[in-house]
C-alpha cells in the first residue's frame, strides 16, 4: 500500500531474449534466467528457422545456431522446453512468417508434456508487416502473409484464449529509423490492416469479434528521448482506445486497452565506451514504466554490449538486474500515474496524436498498410527518418556522448578481457545440429509426413485455417523447411522494395561531400565511366540500415549504386557484379556469418573471373576476424565505430583507384 | 589467362553468347576515353557486319513511374524463358541531375533464378540525358541483340517527355496505370507517340483496370501505327503473372509484321541517335553544317558504317566547318 492508498502496481514481466546453439543450450540457459528471478520466457529463433529453412539447406550454411535456436522439427522443440511446464509458463517467441508452424510446433509439445493447449500463455510476435520495413524475416508476398497472420489469429482465439497471438511491433521500426509520431502511425495502420483481415476473412463471429481486438498486443520501442517516449506511450494508449472504439465499436474498455512489451532502443547503444550503454538503457526503461496509465506489460533490455556481438549470460544478467532494481528498490510502483494532468505532457501527446493521425490518413489514401508495404511508400519514410538522425550524428546536431563528443576515454577493463567481451557461440552446433537433423528424419514414419504435407498444401491452396493442418505436420515430424517449402511453392516468394530510391539530396551539404564527389567524378573519368558500386547483403541477415544508408550516400556521392535489398546468396551477389559492370563490390554482414559467406562469394567471384574486383566488408566484424577478411584479400572492413560516412566513401574511391592503378608511381 | 578482349575477339565471343563477353562489351561501350571509343567502334563494326542489325527484337517497355514496369518486365522474362528464347535487359534508372549518383533499383523486381544463363540484367542511369533513356543504350542494344534473341528496354518512365524509345526499340510498349487518366490525355494530346502495344496493368485491381481499358480502347478507336498495324490495347497483372503471353504474342506479331523492314528501320533509329547525339554536342548550329537534320539523316540512312566511328568522323567535321567559319 502507498501512501495515497493506490495499490501498489504489479511489476511488469521480465525477460531476457535469448536463445542460441542448440535447444539444449538453449534450455539450461532458459532454466538458470528462470532460477534468478525472470518471470517468463522470450525466445530468439536462428534465422533459419526464421525464414523457414533446415538447418541443412545451403542458404543455413553458417548460420545454423549463431543468432538464435535451430528448430527444425518437434523434436528440437521439446528439448527447447524439457522441465519447463508449459501450462505454468508465459512464452513469448520472436517468430513471424513462420508463426504459424512454431506455435504448431509449442501446442504438439505441449500435449506430449500432458498439458491443455488451451491454458498455454504466451505470444506469437507474428507481424509479418514490420518485416518487410524493418526486421527482414518475410518470406510469401504481403497478401498470402497476412492470411497466414489471420489464420493464426482465429485459431488462437477459439482454441487457446490466453494466447496474445500477434504482437504488434513498433520496435523495429524505431530501430531502423521511424520518429515517435511514424512508429504511431505505422504500428497502428498494421493493427487496423490486420484487424480488418481477419474481420473480412468470417473465421471469427461477429459477436466474439470484439475478444479478438482485446488479444491484439504491441511490441514497442523506447528510446533515450524518454519524455517525448512516455508522451508516445500515453499516445498510443488514447489512439488506440479511440480506434477499437470507433472503427471497431468495441463497448467494453477492457478490450480496449493498449497492452505492450518493450523492448528499449539498441540502434542508439554504442560501440565506443560501451560501458555507457547501461545508462541508456535505464533511462529509456523510465520512458515505458513512470505514467502507471501506459505502463509496459513485459520489458526486455539489451545488454551494455549490444554493439560488439552477442551477449553472455552475465552481460544479460546485468540487464535483467537493471529491471530489478526499478521494479524493487524504487518506489515507482507505489504511485498512480505521475504525469495526469501535466499541460507539458498532454502538450506533447496531443503533438504526437496529430501527426500519426496524418500519417495514417495518408496510408489509407494509398490503400493501406500492405499497399504501401508494396509500392515503398512506408519503407521509403523510414530511410528518410534514418537518414536524417544519421545526417545529425554526422554533423553534431545530434550528440552521442563517446561518440561524436567526449571521445576521451581510458582503457576499460570491461573489453580487455581474453574472451573479448561477448558471446561465442560453439562452432560444432551446426555440424551437431545438421547430424540430429538426419537422424529424426531417417526414424520417423514417411507416410505419415507426407500425408500431414498434402493436406497442409491443400489447406494453403484453398482457405481452410492454416493452423490445424501445421499441427498435424508437428505431430508427424515435419520439418521447419518442409513445412515452409510447400507454403512457398503455394504462395511464391517475395522482394521487399528498399526504400533507397527517394528522390531529393539527403547527403546533406559540407564540403567533405563535396570533396568526395569531386574525387567520385574525377576518378569516373580516369576509369573512363561512372563509378559503379554494388552493395550486397548476403545471407539470411535482415540488419538492412547500414547497406541503406551507405547505398543513399553513396548515390550522393556520385556513384552508380546497384543494391537489391536483403538475403542474396553468394552467386546471385557475383551474378550481379558482372551483369552490372561494377567497379566495387561493398558486403554489409550483421548477422556474424561473415567468414563463411566471404570465403562464399569469392569463389563464386573466381568462378566468373572477377576475382580481382575489389570488396570491402561492413557491419558487426570482430577485431580478429577483420584481420584474416584482409589476408583473404578484403581491401577495408568498417564497423559501427566508422561513423563518418564521408570519410567511408573517400575510402572506396582510393580503393577503386588502386585497383586500377590510379595512383601508383609507375 | 583473362580472356582476349580486343575487338574481334570480343565480337565473336559475344556472338557465341559468351556473359562474360557480354559484361566486358557493356563495360568497353559505356567508356568514355578515345581510345576505348576505338575499340567499341570496331566492337560494333564487327557486330553489324554479322548481320546483327536483321537479327532479335528489341522491345521498348514505358510508362510513368510505379506502373509495373519491372514487375511486368520480371513475368515477360519467365516467359520468355518457358519458350526458351535468351533475354537481355536495359533497365534505366533517374540520375541525379546534381550529383550524378543513382540507384539503380529495377533489378529488385526482376527476380531470375541465378542458375539460369539465358537472362542478362543491366542498369543504366539516364545520366541527365533527356527522354529516359541514356546515350548509352543505342550501342548497348546492339550488344545485347548479338548475345541474346530478345532485348527489353525500360525506360525511366518520365511520362510525356518520353518519346525517344519510340525511336530505339523495333516494338515500343506503353504501360498504363488504372485509374489514372493521365496516358489517355497523353495520348488525345499527341504528346504521347502512339505505341505498338499498349497494356493496363494490375489488372487484378478489378473493375478500374477494365475500365481504364475500355477508355484507352476508345481513344484508340481507328488509330494505327505505322504499316496498318492494329495497335492491341491488352489487360495484364504483372504481380499475378496474368495476361503475360498475350503480351508476349502481341510483341511477337509485330516482330513479324515488322520483319521485312526490320533492318532499314534500325538504321532510321542509328540516324536518329547520331542526330541527337550531335545536337546534343554542337546544337543546331552544328547539325546546320551538315546541311541540316534532314540532309543528314538521308545521308545515314545510306551508309553502313558502325554508328560510334560515325560519330567521330561526323564530329569531326562539324568541328571542322565551325573553325572554317570562323
Ligand atoms: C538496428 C538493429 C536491428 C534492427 C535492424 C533494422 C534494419 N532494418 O536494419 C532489428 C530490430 C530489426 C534487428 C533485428 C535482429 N538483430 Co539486430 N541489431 C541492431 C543494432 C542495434 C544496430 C545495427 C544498425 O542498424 N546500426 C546502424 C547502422 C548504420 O550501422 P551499421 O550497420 O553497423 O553500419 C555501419 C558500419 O558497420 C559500416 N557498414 C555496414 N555495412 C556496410 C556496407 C558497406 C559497403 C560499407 C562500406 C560499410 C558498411 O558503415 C556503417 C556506418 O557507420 C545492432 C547492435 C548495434 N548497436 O550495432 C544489433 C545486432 C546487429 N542485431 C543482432 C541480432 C542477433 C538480431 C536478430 C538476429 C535477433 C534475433 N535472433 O532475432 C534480429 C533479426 C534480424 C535479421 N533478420 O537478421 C546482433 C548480431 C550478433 C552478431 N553479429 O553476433 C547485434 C550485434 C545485437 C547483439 N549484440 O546481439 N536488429
Ligand atoms: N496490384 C498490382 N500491383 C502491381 C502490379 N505490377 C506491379 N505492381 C506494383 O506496382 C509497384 C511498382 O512496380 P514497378 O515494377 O517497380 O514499377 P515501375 O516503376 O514502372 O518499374 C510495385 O509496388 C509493384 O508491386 C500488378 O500487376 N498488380
Ligand atoms: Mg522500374
Amino acid at each position: 500500500m502507498s501512501e495515497q492508498g493506490t495499490e501498489r502496481d504489479r511489476p511488469w514481466l521480465m525477460r531476457t531474449y535469448s536463445g542460441h546453439s542448440s535447444a539444449r543450450a538453449s534450455n539450461e540457459l532458459y532454466r538458470t534466467n528462470l532460477s534468478k528471478g525472470q518471470t517468463g520466457l522470450s525466445v530468439a529463433f536462428d534465422l533459419p528457422t526464421q525464414t523457414g529453412y533446415d538447418s541443412d539447406h545451403p542458404l543455413a550454411r553458417g548460420e545454423v545456431g549463431k543468432v538464435g535456436v535451430p528448430i527444425d522439427h518437434i523434436g528440437d522443440m521439446a528439448i527447447l522446453f524439457d522441465q519447463i511446464p508449459l501450462d505454468r509458463m508465459n512464452t513469448s517467441m520472436t517468430i513471424n512468417a513462420t508463426a504459424p508452424w512454431l506455435l504448431a510446433l509449442y501446442i504438439a509439445v505441449a500435449e506430449k508434456q500432458g498439458a491443455d493447449p488451451s491454458a498455454l500463455q504466451g505470444t506469437t510476435q507474428n507481424d509479418v508487416l514490420k518485416e518487410y520495413l524493418s526486421r527482414g524475416t518475410y518470406i510469401f508476398p504481403p497478401e498470402p502473409s497476412v492470411r497466414l497472420t489471420t489464420d493464426l489469429i482465429a485459431y488462437t482465439v477459439d482454441n487457446i484464449p490466453k494466447w496474445n497471438p500477434t504482437n504488434v511491433c513498433s520496435y523495429h521500426l524505431q530501430e531502423a529509423g521511424a520518429t515517435p509520431t511514424q512508429e504511431l502511425a505505422y504500428a497502428l495502420s498494421t493493427a487496423i490492416e490486420i484487424l480488418d483481415a481477419v474481420r473480412d476473412s468470417g473465421q471469427v463471429g461477429e459477436e466474439r469479434f470484439e475478444e479478438v481486438v482485446g488479444r491484439i498486443s504491441f511490441f514497442v520501442n523506447a528510446g533515450i528521448r524518454f519524455v517525448e517516449e512516455t508522451c508516445k506511450l500515453r499516445a498510443f494508449v488514447r489512439m488506440w482506445d479511440e480506434i477499437t472504439a470507433r472503427r471497431y465499436g468495441v463497448q467494453n474498455p477492457k478490450l480496449r486497452r493498449f497492452r505492450y512489451g518493450v523492448q528499449v532502443n539498441s540502434l542508439g547503444l554504442t560501440e565506443s565506451q560501451p560501458e555507457n550503454n547501461v545508462q541508456r538503457i535505464v533511462l529509456e526503461m523510465l520512458g515505458v514504466t513512470l505514467s502507471r496509465g501506459a505502463r509496459a506489460r513485459a520489458i526486455q533490455l539489451p545488454a551494455w554490449n549490444e554493439a560488439l556481438g552477442l551477449p553472455r549470460p552475465w552481460d544479460q544478467q546485468w540487464a535483467l538486474r537493471m529491471q530489478q532494481v526499478l521494479a524493487f528498490e524504487t518506489d515507482l510502483l507505489e504511485y498512480g500515474d505521475l504525469l495526469d494532468g501535466s499541460p507539458v505532457v498532454e502538450a506533447k501527446v496531443q503533438s504526437l496524436i496529430d501527426g500519426a493521425r496524418e500519417e495514417m490518413a495518408r496510408i489509407e489514401d494509398l490503400g493501406g498498410m500492405v499497399a504501401c508495404i508494396d509500392n515503398g511508400h512506408v519503407k521509403r519514410e523510414l530511410v528518410q527518418s534514418h537518414t536524417a538522425r544519421i545526417r545529425a550524428i554526422e554533423n553534431g546536431d545530434l550528440q552521442i556522448v563517446g561518440v561524436n563528443c567526449f571521445k576521451q576515454t581510458a582503457d576499460s577493463p570491461l573489453t580487455s578481457e581474453d574472451d573479448s567481451g561477448i558471446l561465442k557461440v560453439d562452432e560444432g552446433a551446426e555440424r551437431e545440429q545438421v547430424a540430429a537433423l538426419e537422424r529424426f528424419r531417417a526414424q520417423r514414419n514417411q507416410g505419415e509426413v507426407d500425408a500431414a504435407l498434402a493436406d497442409l498444401r491443400a489447406a494453403a491452396t484453398g482457405s481452410t485455417n492454416i493452423m490445424p493442418a501445421s499441427i498435424a505436420c508437428a505431430r508427424a515430424g515435419v520439418t521447419t523447411g518442409e513445412w515452409s517449402q510447400v507454403l512457398r511453392d503455394v504462395f511464391g516468394e517475395y522482394r521487399a522494395p528498399t526504400g533507397v530510391d527517394f528522390s531529393g539530396k539527403a547527403g546533406g551539404s559540407g564540403d567533405a561531400l563535396a570533396a568526395v564527389r569531386e574525387r567520385v567524378h574525377a576518378t569516373g573519368e580516369a576509369v573512363g565511366r561512372p563509378l559503379r558500386l554494388l552493395i550486397g547483403k548476403p545471407g539470411l541477415d535482415g540488419h538492412s540500415n547500414g547497406a541503406e544508408q551507405i547505398a543513399v550516400k553513396a548515390r550522393d556521392a556520385g556513384f552508380e549504386v546497384v543494391y537489391e535489398g536483403i538475403r542474396l546468396t553468394p552467386a546471385q551477389i557475383a551474378r550481379a557484379a558482372q551483369e552490372e559492370g561494377v567497379h566495387l563490390i561493398g558486403l554489409s554482414v550483421l548477422s556474424g556469418s561473415h567468414m563463411e559467406l566471404v570465403e562464399d562469394i569469392y569463389c563464386e567471384l573466381e568462378q566468373l573471373g572477377l576475382g580481382h574486383l575489389p570488396l570491402v566488408v561492413g557491419g558487426i566484424i570482430p577485431q580478429e576476424d577483420e584481420q584474416v577478411l584482409r589476408k583473404r584479400g578484403v581491401a577495408d572492413v568498417f564497423t559501427p565505430k566508422d561513423i563518418d560516412m564521408n570519410t567511408i566513401m573517400a575510402r572506396m574511391v582510393e580503393i577503386i583507384r588502386d585497383s586500377h592503378g590510379l595512383d601508383s608511381a609507375a | 589467362m583473362p580472356p582476349d578482349t580486343a575487338p574481334a575477339t570480343l565480337a565473336q565471343r559475344l556472338l557465341a553468347g559468351e556473359r562474360g563477353a557480354l559484361a566486358e562489351a557493356l563495360n568497353q561501350l559505356d567508356d568514355q576515353r578515345s581510345a576505348a571509343i576505338e575499340r567499341s567502334g570496331a566492337l560494333l563494326a564487327a557486330l553489324l557486319a554479322d548481320g546483327v542489325l536483321s537479327r532479335g527484337h528489341l522491345i521498348g517497355i514505358t510508362g510513368p513511374p510505379g506502373v509495373g514496369k519491372s514487375t511486368l518486365s520480371s513475368a515477360l522474362i519467365a516467359t520468355w524463358r518457358r519458350r526458351g528464347l535468351r533475354v537481355g535487359v536495359l533497365a534505366v534508372d533517374p540520375s541525379s541531375p546534381v550529383t550524378g549518383g543513382a540507384l539503380l533499383g529495377d533489378r529488385l523486381r526482376m527476380q531470375v533464378d541465378p542458375a539460369d544463363d539465358g537472362v542478362f540484367i543491366r542498369s543504366l542511369s539516364s545520366r541527365g540525358e533527356f527522354g529516359g533513356l541514356s546515350a548509352e543504350v543505342w550501342p548497348m542494344s546492339i550488344a545485347m541483340l548479338a548475345a541474346n534473341d530478345v532485348v527489353l528496354i525500360e525506360t525511366v518512365g518520365v511520362g510525356q517527355r518520353e518519346i525517344d524509345i519510340a525511336h530505339s526499340a523495333d516494338t515500343t510498349c506503353f504501360v498504363a496505370q488504372p485509374g489514372s487518366g493521365d496516358s489517355i490525355q497523353f495520348l488525345k494530346a499527341g504528346i504521347l507517340e502512339v505505341p505498338h502495344v499498349l497494356v493496363v496493368n494490375k489488372s487484378d485491381m478489378g473493375e478500374t483496370a477494365r475500365r481504364a481499358h475500355s477508355e484507352l480502347l476508345g481513344a484508340l478507336a481507328g488509330e494505327h501505327a505505322d504499316g496498318g498495324w492494329d495497335i492491341p490495347v491488352l489487360l495484364a497483372s504483372a504481380s499475378r503473372g496474368e495476361g503475360i503471353e498475350a503480351l508476349a504474342d502481341a510483341f511477337a506479331a509485330h516482330r513479324e509484321q515488322i520483319a521485312p523492314d526490320l533492318e532499314a528501320r534500325r538504321r532510321r533509329h542509328q540516324a536518329h541517335w547520331l542526330e541527337k547525339r550531335l545536337l546534343a554536342d554542337f546544337g543546331q548550329r552544328g547539325l546546320d553544317r551538315l546541311g541540316g537534320s534532314e540532309a543528314l539523316l538521308a545521308r545515314l540512312n545510306a551508309k553502313t558504317a558502325d554508328p560510334l566511328s560515325e560519330y567521330r568522323a561526323l564530329c569531326a567535321e562539324i568541328t571542322n566547318a565551325l573553325q572554317q567559319d570562323q
